[in-house]
Parts: structure tokens; C-alpha cells; sequence
């Protein structure tokens, strides 16, 4: 049996570059959740995806909430489907930095 | 480029820093510089600690900090810096109570008095705790809202500080890399206290924030500091294994056993702690080192769980008190599809805590002038194994006498740029990308695996060799590593500086655990099975002008 794969279409490029979306395929794993997938893909197949995470898997960082088709959720507790595509992009209404990452520090704690 | 000019430069804003950042204050520092890799006050290990804090308060028991500090010097295996481990003990009280005033909300009884519980190790009902599960979540979010009603704390998020920056054998500040910009950032201070936390980042299965790389270890080493007892890397015995569960840290099991015991059961259902001299026939006793131990020999005999544990079981218990002790996490665990009164659980050994540390003396200060430890990166006060419940206790209590120690420093060498150029000079030719055949991201997840297996739980002379040799080959390897172009939040570069940290940590680590011929506490050697007398010392680790990392038993 071919084991199962998820996709993900991710949004990349930085500061206000034209949209442009990348696919990958990703080894599924049951329970595997939306961060996994984004950390195996830094792993194996593409290390200058940003990303914003902190605590990986207690969900009390609150650090890796982006758009997950369309939807505002933690890339942490939101589950892969396999077999599926899901598209992710940044935290909508925030500047872009990169990738996935929008600015979500206070103004008060950004380096002048 | 932008620098930034401070009297006290703190370096990680998890528990310990925050608590450092308003202690300094406090003592009248006009410039405190609160640093963090993540966002201030959400990265680091506070936020993640879901179990509970010691501290003698007597609130249900006839207890004082001497009995905590026995308890604690116990578990310690006959290592802990007692002049350490009694300041941790004896003002652990004081913040435990300043913490309630800034109405922290540890859980009480009924009577109001604050409620205490019996963690493994400790001799009386001594740990409090905030319910449910969220110990780490309520200290961080308080302390988050006492720094920020101070004027003279200036917070800043996404910088990770590569080097220090010493003059004329003093500590002067520090270079960090603006991550969002990917522009380096030099900052001059008259005190710079390390509160970066440990380095369980550096294995494969560990119960760490992103960030606990072993940052602060690498800082110090290369800066000149010593280290001390670095081979104690607490695992954590019942981290979760199977089934997959999310949205919850993987040591979230250790509260319930405190309210309800449960049992640890070999793969074949049986219990297997008497084996290994501890018995929990009636309540949950048995220390971190001894369970640890206990867990990865039965795996290794054969007879461990599906995935690699043993079965945690609360099958036993009445549903009704399971819903008492659990509360709204009950609702969670049936999210992720376990009922514990249908099935067991898989846990294992997971890296948590590290005993090991910068070496300090009883003001937090290192032994290069301007330079000042916190928290986790404080080496000696928990010896060859911290007894539960101290973590939180010693990152309030060491970051408060590190910012008062370091408000009142007097300096004793001042910032010049040169002393900064060569570090500057590095994050820019690497903010620019280069090519290469390997890159860090992968060398850190091969760091992981490597650590885990070879530097883990059990570990022998031949493994430890075979880590050395490997480690060596890394660092070599780091001028020469690909890193992706484009500055802004480029992960690649970010992960270059992590390994290249971590690995200094590593190489701490396993030189410690391979010069340590004996077992005792954390640090279990399967061809020195026995704990040596003679050896019931502090090991040493420090780094020469070429690089070169050496531990010894000597000073």
C-alpha cells in the first residue's frame, strides 16, 4: 500500500512581493497536525520557509496562528487530511514579513 | 546598523529574565533591556511548565525552606552547590507570595489557604500550582503584566543574541541578530545577565519551546565563563509517546498522578518500578532519575510498549474522580480520542530540564565581571538530579537576585566597537546567503537524533566517542554551510546561529558524560553501571582561545 501523502500550498515570498504559492507533498502520519507538515518541509525539502512557532505542541505560544484555507487557526492543533489540499498564508490584516510569518510583535518590542 | 546602549542587558525573556527585568528595576536601574529570540514573555520553558511550583510556605504541613532544602539535596545524588540550592529554597516563599499579590491565582482549598501537593521527592505537601495544567501559562501571562507597567523595562522580541562582546576580560554587551531584518544589532551594557533557559532543544524527543537550543551555555563558554555539572540532562520519565496527542505539552501527565497515581505498566501490563527498588503499591513516589532509568531498561530488555514506552494507566480510577482530578481536560484528551477509563496511554523519557549551568556565586555573578546567570542557565543548585517542582521555584528566585546583583554592578571595562566587529561582521556576510552541499536545518535534526541516541538516558563510552567524533565533523563543517538568500525572517540563517550554538552545548554535554566513569543521578552509564564516591563532585567545562571544549574535575 503507497502511504499517504498531504499537500499543502503555502504562500511564499517576502514584504510585499506578488503572491506566489509553493505545493508540497508531505509523508501522512495520523494525528499529524499542520505544524509537523511545516517543520519536515524545512527539514527535507525547502529550509528558507519562515515560519513562526515557539512551544511546537502545547498551544500556549499562541506563535504559529495563520490562515489555513481561509480560516484563522493554529497551525499547531489543526490536523493534516490525507489526501487533501489545504492553503496556507500569513495572519490576514497584518503586514507580511515572509512566507508565513506577518508581524505580530507590539510595536513597542521591534528593533529601531 | 542600530545600537542600543543599556545598563542591564538581559538576554531571554522567559520567567527567570522577566523576574530579573523587574528586580533590576526595582534596585534602580534606569535602563533595563529585556531581550527575546521569540516574543517576549511567550517563548521559553515558563509558559510550558504545566506542573507545579516548590516552596515551603507551610500552608499544609509543618514544613520550612531547611526541610525543602534536605529534600532537595537528596535528589541532588550528593552534587548540588548547597549554598545555591539554600537560596533557592529559603526565598522561594518570598516570590511564591509576591506572585500571589500579583494574583498569579495558585489554586486553593476551600479554606482559602494555598493548596500544596506531594510531588515525588519532596518529603511534605510543598508544590503549588495553578489549575488546570497551567502553571507555566499563568506565571508567564503575570509576569508579562508586571514588566510591562515599568517604564525603565524597554522590551524587544525576535533578536538572538549570537556572541558576547568582552573587553579587557569583562563582559560589555552583546551582538545580537535582528531576525525580522536579518541585520546584526550591537549593544552596549554595563551588566548582561543570561536568562536564555536550558538545552533540551538539542534532542529529539524533548518537552522544549523552540528556542531552548542551548543558547546561553555557547554564549558563556565562548565569552570565557566556566560551566558546571553539564552531564545532567534530566529526562522526564512519563513524557506522552502514542497516541499523537495536540494542543498539550507532552509532560502533562505528571499532575494527574499526583491527584490520582496511576500506574506505569510494562508491555505486557505489568507494573515493573519494584524491580527497580521503588515501590508505589500507595501513592506516586518514585524520583525522575529512577523512573527515567527504570522505563529505558525494561524498553531495552524487550519489553517495552508498541512505540517504544510503557502504558501509563488510570483504568482503575472511577470516572467521576477522573473528571474531578482532570477537569476541562478531559474534553481535550477526547479531541485528541483517549478515554482513560477505556485505555492506557504510551509514555517515555523525554529531555526537560538541564541541571547543568553557567557557575555562579550567591549573587547570580559569573566569574567574568559583567556577566550574570538566571534561571534554567544557572548550573550546581539541583546537582546530579532537580527534584520536581524546582524549575519555576529557581527561575523566580535566581532572576531576582540577578537583576538586583547586576543593577548595582559596578562596571569594570567599557564597550569599544572594535571589540564587537569580527561578530557584526559575521551576521552580515551570512545575512547575504551563500551556497553549499549541506545546510543546518538538517545538521540540527541529525544533532537531535544524534543526542538522543548517543547521549540519552543510557549512554556508554563507545556512544559517547562516536557523538564526539560527529559533533567535531559539524563544527567543521559550519563555515562552509549553504544558507538561503534574502534577509528578512530568513529561517535558514536563524538555524545556522542555532546549530552553531547547539552544538558548542552538545559538545559540553558529552565531553562531561564521557570524563563522569560512574552513574549517579541523570547521568546513567551502562559500562559504569554503579555510583563511585569518589566521584561525588562537580565537573567543570570550559573553552580555550582555539575553541577547543574540555571538562575536568579540577577547577
Amino acid at each position: 500500500m503507497n502511504p499517504k501523502t498531504a499537500r499543502l500550498r503555502v504562500r511564499r515570498g517576502i514584504a510585499d512581493e506578488p503572491a506566489r504559492y509553493d505545493e508540497f507533498a508531505v509523508p501522512f502520519e495520523d494525528g499529524a497536525t499542520v505544524l509537523d507538515a511545516l517543520i519536515w518541509i524545512r527539514v527535507h525539502r525547502d529550509p528558507s520557509l519562515a515560519i513562526r512557532y515557539s512551544c511546537i505542541n502545547a498551544n500556549v505560544c499562541k506563535e504559529c496562528t495563520i490562515a489555513i484555507d481561509g480560516r484563522v487557526l493554529y497551525a499547531c492543533t489543526t490536523r493534516l487530511v490525507a489526501d487533501k489540499t489545504m492553503v496556507l498564508a500569513p495572519l490576514p490584516g497584518k503586514v507580511r514579513l515572509r512566507d508565513l510569518v506577518a508581524e505580530t510583535r507590539p510595536p513597542r518590542e521591534r528593533t529601531p | 546598523m542600530t545600537h542600543l546602549d543599556t545598563d542591564v542587558l538581559i538576554v531571554g525573556a522567559g520567567g527567570a529574565g522577566m523576574y530579573a527585568a523587574i528586580s533590576a528595576a526595582r534596585e534602580g536601574a534606569q535602563r533595563v533591556l529585556l531581550l527575546d529570540k521569540s516574543l517576549v514573555g511567550r517563548g521559553g520553558a515558563t509558559i510550558m511548565a504545566q506542573m507545579t511550583v516548590a516552596a515551603a510556605l507551610a500552608e499544609e504541613s509543618d514544613d520550612d525552606w531547611t526541610r525543602h532544602l534536605d529534600d532537595t539535596l537528596a535528589s541532588g545524588r550528593g552534587l548540588c552547590d548547597e549554598a545555591l540550592a539554600a537560596i533557592l529554597c529559603e526565598e522561594a516563599p518570598i516570590r511564591i507570595r509576591e506572585m500571589g499579590g500579583w494574583r498569579v491565582g495558585w489554586a486553593r482549598r476551600d479554606t482559602g489557604r494555598i493548596a500544596q501537593v506531594t510531588a515525588p521527592g519532596h518529603s511534605r505537601p510543598r508544590c503549588c500550582y495553578v489549575d488546570f495544567l497551567n502553571t507555566g501559562p499563568a506565571v508567564a501571562a503575570t509576569l508579562r503584566r508586571q514588566v510591562s507597567r515599568i517604564d525603565a523595562i524597554r522590551r524587544l522580541s525576535n533578536l538572538t543574541v549570537t556572541d558576547l562582546v568582552t573587553a579587557d576580560g569583562a563582559v560589555v554587551g552583546a551582538i545580537a541578530l535582528d531576525t525580522a531584518a536579518g541585520l546584526p544589532v550591537t549593544i552596549a551594557a554595563k551588566a548582561t545577565i543570561i536568562a536564555t533557559g536550558g538545552l533540551t532543544r538539542i534532542y529529539q524527543r524533548n518537552s522544549a519551546s523552540a528556542n531552548m537550543g542551548g543558547d546561553g551555555y555557547a554564549l558563556a563558554l565562548m565569552a570565557g565563563a566556566r560551566l558546571v555539572d553539564m552531564e545532567f540532562v534530566q529526562f522526564f520519565p512519563i513524557g506522552h509517546l502514542a497516541p499523537r496527542l495536540v494542543g498539550m505539552d507532552p509532560i502533562m501527565w505528571d499532575p494527574f498522578r499526583y491527584k490520582l497515581g496511576g500506574r506505569l505498566l510494562d508491555g505486557a501490563g505489568e507494573e515493573f518500578l519494584a524491580r527497580y527498588g521503588s515501590d508505589e503499591s500507595d501513592a506516586y513516589t518514585t524520583p525522575r532519575d529512577i523512573a527515567t532509568h527504570a522505563i529505558v531498561s525494561e524498553v531495552a530488555a524487550g519489553r517495552g510498549s508498541p512505540h517504544g514506552g510503557v502504558f501509563l494507566s488510570f483504568e482503575h480510577v472511577p470516572a467521576i474522580e477522573l473528571r474531578a482530578a482532570f477537569g476541562p481536560v478531559i474534553e481535550r484528551l477526547a479531541q485528541n480520542g483517549i478515554d482513560l477509563a477505556r485505555s492506557t496511554v504510551e509514555v517515555s523519557p523525554i529531555a526537560h530540564y538541564h541541571m547543568g549551568g553557567i557557575a555562579v556565586d550567591e549573587r547570580m555573578a559569573s566569574e567574568l565581571p559583567g556577566l550574570f546567570a538566571a534561571g534554567e542557565a544557572v548550573g550546581g543548585a539541583n546537582g546530579a538530579n532537580r527534584l520536581s517542582g524546582n524549575a519555576i521555584s529557581e527561575a523566580l528566585v535566581f532572576g531576582a537576585r540577578a537583576g538586583a546583583s547586576a543593577a548595582t554592578a559596578k562596571p569594570v571595562s567599557r564597550w569599544h566597537d572594535g571589540a564587537a566587529a569580527e561578530a557584526v561582521d559575521r551576521i552580515r556576510a551570512l545575512a547575504d546567503g551563500r551556497n553549499g552541499d549541506e545546510c543546518a536545518t538538517v545538521l540540527l535534526d541529525e544533532l537531535r537524533a544524534l543526542m538522543g541516541e548517543a547521549v540519552g538516558p543510557l549512554r556508554d563510552a563507545e556512544g559517547l566517542r562516536y557523538a564526539l567524533a560527529r559533533l567535531g565533523e559539524m563544527r567543521a563543517a559550519l563555515p562552509s554551510l549553504a544558507i538561503a538568500a534574502g534577509r528578512e525572517c530568513n529561517a535558514s540563517l536563524a538555524d545556522w546561529f542555532e546549530l552553531r550554538a547547539s552544538l558548542v552545548a552538545a559538545e559540553a554535554v558529552t565531553r562531561a558524560a564521557l570524563a563522569r566513569r560512574e552513574s549517579r543521578g541523570a547521568h546513567q552509564r551502562t559500562d559504569f553501571p554503579d555510583a563511585d564516591a569518589a566521584l561525588a563532585r562537580r565537573q567543570s567545562v570550559a573553552m580555550d582561545r582555539n575553541g577547543a571544549i574540555a571538562a575536568s574535575f579540577g577547577r
